[in-house]
């Protein structure tokens, strides 16, 4: 399947892509997470032969693809405007890459119905491209990628022009429609909600190099790191300084909020600077308990988002008064 | 002088909210200016459609003479047009898409000639090339006939308006969105495809409205035709002036400039439906640039021979103007043998002495404190006509918008024209001096309605009510946010028909009297007389009437509304 071999890439002499290899398998939707300038939509242009890499190369099915140009690599792209072609309407918009490809009338007329009804548009076919929705608009451009059938499938932020519920509601159907016909798939964004709820697994991507990789479930249990926690929003990040090894093998730690027990493999000394995160959803069993007084109160649908003094946030059930001191027990992990 | 062509779409977005002022007072604003055109443009008109319709004048053999005319002037039209776009979109796609040192520059430098009174830029090609020029006398070898050939006109209409193809198809091509270019190739579409099934296709209304532009004006053309072609070459301008001054035949002129009516109404209303439909289907815009630096070798030589090639056609008529305006290359007159070649101030110092025998009745230089009175006159009565006109205009109702195309209709009328409307309808007074500024304030008033309007209605009348929430009294709104705003289109204006006035050729040729000339008419005479002093003389007149255009335009660049359009 594809497989991306230690690209580089730089951009006005910094270096944007650095010795990036990531793999994609059949039937699988990974997920390109990270800022904007993180390069990932360089890395997608470079995988469709649209920009060329500094150094590395890409290949699908042990073939490499360096002499292949964009238009015979058979990757399909969405992107986050749309970029259909405003002149044609949506039965040509769809069909065009049929056409570059010379299929006859009828298999032409057979793949964009098929594509159409793929994407719920059927009945579509005449109208202007500029009439439609955003919506609409880009259904259309998932369309025409489908239509060509590719071998992979690339979105770069293809929902990021839409609003939150439109953004949901086409999410879950391309998650259906990236299962049914079982295309591997590259997702290009920097909403984590959005890289959560599609990728088979999620890369993040931070100065030009994958920080950590992994199922959604593995990297939101363990980010491995200040940045990911932090670019995730898992909850409070706070530096602390080693204080020493307790008899039962745990870390005491030392951060603005207070002292704080924590169990790590890695290998710390005493006087170590260590980032922690604090898990905002208070749990028993192996927790720190903090204290402190409640500044801002904010409800949030199923729970208040709950700020204290120290400068920490807590997720409560019941809301707490401003000036009130609390205590809370929460997990707090240590990040390395 | 060519110019402007307004893309009327921006104005109606702005005009909601402003409140519309009582019939009287439209009725008021629009007194002066409709009466204006009613004596300077209607009556006129309506004189010389009586005359075309006259069964005297529509003869077998005037209709046949007039059917010819027609057909050259199309043909030259046509084929200028092509030459332009061959010129024109090379350089476009140099301007779209590639970044490389001095850019701005020429592409600036490309915008100049299209500034430029017609005069200007054929004193420019002669001094170049004409049978006096530096080419023939420094390169008598490599020197080929050019003045008074089919390709002068070719050329100079190229010169012209070549940036039209480059602002209007550049504008175009830059602002296309790579991503289409990307999707199409991810979709299977080589570089030919790309270009033939999407990039043309979008770009297909851009090309067709600069076409039928540059096919306007090179339809129109008048000055450059008459300068560097001659009269052989009769087309509807060039003729209607023969039939005036050379050859009179009024009725026969008159039928000319109804059809050059009627073919300019309908390539202007051609050339506002290609616009108005292509704004329904524009290509959403992206922030995103396709500019980049050269990288190949070849682009790298490309990109450099094409950019040196473009500088040079555009800056050596431009550069030799001024040059031959200073050298003595010839006998000024009878004088053998003798004739001392050099740098010389004399066409200049010549400007200022009235000779006895000379084309004038007066100091050459006279030519140029009429022009700039003429100017100043024509830039008082186009404000003072075109100010209410504006406003009225600025919130449309339906009296407006029955009037805005009567206001509009002597754009499609020629230069020379309105000369011979003057002549059939007022010619005992063409005594009076006072004619001349008429005509250039009928030239310019559209330009002036037009650019005008769209700033005092794109004041947001949420402006004034924020102005008036705080406290200012309508006086204060009016002196805090209209003035400050408006001044500045008003100067910019003010400055465009002074340049106007300064350029215009057509209608003054046929007006202007004797002792009152011009200096494009001024450089006419001398261009049209022997002798090595007269044609330095034209070329001194030119290198001023250019400086004086060039300052102009920096003005109106200092003062342009930020926004307000690239022409």
């Amino acid at each position: 399947m594809l497989e991306v071999h230690h690209i580089f890439k730089t951009y006005e002499g910094k270096p944007l892509l650095n010795d990036i290899s990531l793999k994609v398998d059949t039937g699988e939707t990974i997920c390109l997470l990270g800022a904007s300038g993180s390069g990932k939509s360089t890395l997608l242009r470079i995988i469709a032969g649209l920009e060329e890499s500094e150094s590395g190369y890409i290949s699908f099915n042990e073939q490499d693809l360096t002499a292949t140009p964009a238009h015979l690599r058979d990757f399909g792209l969405v992107f986050q405007d749309y970029a259909l072609f405003p002149h044609l309407n949506v039965h040509a918009n769809v069909a065009f890459g049929l056409k570059m490809r010379r299929l006859a009338q009828g298999e032409i007329a057979e793949r964009v119905a098929n594509s159409l009804d793929l994407v719920d548009l059927s009945g579509f076919e005449n109208r202007r491209v500029t009439e439609l929705s955003g919506g609409e608009q880009q259904r259309v451009a998932l369309a025409r990628a489908l239509a060509t059938r590719p071998r992979l499938l690339m979105f770069d932020e293809p929902l990021g022009a839409l609003d939150r519920t439109l953004r949901e509601d086409l999410l879950n159907e391309l998650r259906m429609i990236l299962h049914r016909t079982n295309i591997p798939a590259i997702y290009v964004t920097h909403d984590q909600e959005e890289a959560f709820a599609i990728a088979d697994r999620v890369l993040i991507l931070h100065n030009g190099e994958i920080v950590r990789e992994g199922t959604p479930a593995d990297v939101w249990t363990d980010p491995g790191s200040a940045f990911v926690a932090g670019f995730l929003g898992l909850g409070n990040i706070v530096e602390g300084k080693i204080r020493g090894k307790r008899k039962d093998g745990r870390w005491e730690v030392a951060g603005v909020p207070g002292v704080f027990s924590v169990s790590c493999e890695h290998k710390h000394q005493e006087g170590d600077n260590v980032h922690l995160l604090a898990r905002p959803l208070p749990v028993e069993g192996e927790v720190s308990a903090i204290t402190g007084v409640v500044t801002d109160v904010v409800f949030q649908q199923d729970r208040f988002k709950v700020t204290l003094d120290n400068g920490l946030y807590v997720y409560l059930q019941i809301a707490p008064k401003a000036g009130e001191e609390i205590e809370v027990r929460i997990k707090v992990e240590c990040l390395a | 002088m060519q110019q402007i062509i307004n893309h009327g779409d921006t104005e109606t977005r702005r005009n909601q909210g402003i409140s519309v002022s009582p019939w009287f007072v439209r009725i008021g604003l629009w007194l002066i200016p409709l009466s204006f055109l009613v004596v300077a443009f209607f009556y006129p008109l309506s004189r010389i459609l009586a005359l075309t319709l006259d069964p005297k004048t529509l003869t077998p053999q005037n209709l046949l003479h007039a059917s010819d005319v027609v057909l050259f002037t199309f043909y030259q039209a046509a084929l200028s047009t092509l030459l332009t776009l061959l010129l024109g979109l090379p350089a476009a796609y140099l301007f779209a898409r590639y970044d490389f040192p001095g850019k701005s520059l020429l592409r600036a430098l490309t915008a100049v000639p299209f500034m430029l009174p017609t005069v200007v830029v054929a004193a420019g090609f002669s001094a170049l090339l004409g049978p006096r020029g530096l080419v023939h006398t420094f390169f008598p070898l490599s020197s080929f006939p050019f003045i008074g050939t089919l390709w002068a006109i070719l050329v100079a209409h190229v010169f012209y308006n070549t940036t039209i193809i480059i602002r209007v198809v550049g504008n175009a091509l830059a602002s296309l969105d790579p991503k289409l270019e990307a999707a199409a190739r991810s979709l299977g579409a080589d570089s030919f495809h790309v270009w033939w099934n999407v990039i043309l296709p979008i770009l297909r209304p851009a090309l067709l409205a600069s076409s039928v532009l540059v096919f306007l004006f090179d339809f129109t053309s008048f000055g450059v035709i008459l300068l560097l072609g001659g009269s052989q070459f009769a087309t509807l301008e060039v003729e209607i002036y023969l039939r005036v001054l050379r050859l009179p035949n009024l009725p026969l002129a008159a039928l000319l400039s109804i059809i050059q009516l009627i073919c300019t109404l309908i390539i202007s209303l051609i050339y506002t439906r290609i616009v108005t439909r292509s704004t329904i289907q524009t290509a959403p815009r992206s922030a995103e640039s396709n500019i980049r630096k050269p990288k190949t070798l070849r682009e790298k030589i490309l990109v450099t021979a094409f950019a040196i090639l473009l500088a040079s056609f555009f800056l050596l008529p431009l550069s030799a103007l001024p040059l031959r305006s200073f050298f003595r290359l010839e006998a000024d007159r009878g004088q053998r043998g003798e004739v001392q070649y050099g740098f010389t101030t004399d066409y200049y110092r010549e400007l200022f002495i009235n000779r006895r025998g000379s084309v004038f009745y007066v100091p050459p230089i006279r030519a140029t404190a009429n022009s700039l009175g003429y100017a100043g006159a024509t830039v008082l009565l186009s404000l003072l006509l075109g100010f209410p006109a504006a406003f009225a205009l600025a919130k449309p109702t339906r009296l407006e918008r029955i009037l805005d195309p009567l206001i509009m209709l002597p754009l499609g009328s020629s230069a020379v024209m309105l000369g011979l409307g003057f002549i059939i309808s007022y010619g005992a007074w063409l005594v009076s001096p006072l004619l001349v500024p008429f005509a250039h304030t009928l030239v310019a008033l559209p330009f002036v309605i037009r650019t005008l309007q769209p700033a005092i209605a794109s004041i947001p009348e949420r402006l004034r009510q924020a102005a008036a929430s705080l406290g200012a009294s309508p006086l204060e709104v009016w002196k805090n946010i209209d003035l400050p705003i408006l001044r500045r289109a008003t100067l910019a204006e003010a400055t465009f028909a002074f340049t106007i006035s300064l350029g215009e050729f057509g209608a003054t040729l046929l007006i202007s009297r004797p002792e009152y000339p011009t200096i494009p008419v001024a450089i006419e005479r001398f261009l049209s007389q022997p002798g090595g002093l007269n044609y330095g003389q034209a070329m001194a007149m030119a290198t001023i009437l250019m400086l004086l255009t060039v300052a102009s335009i920096l003005f109106i660049e200092r003062f342009r509304l930020p926004g307000s359009g690239e022409f």
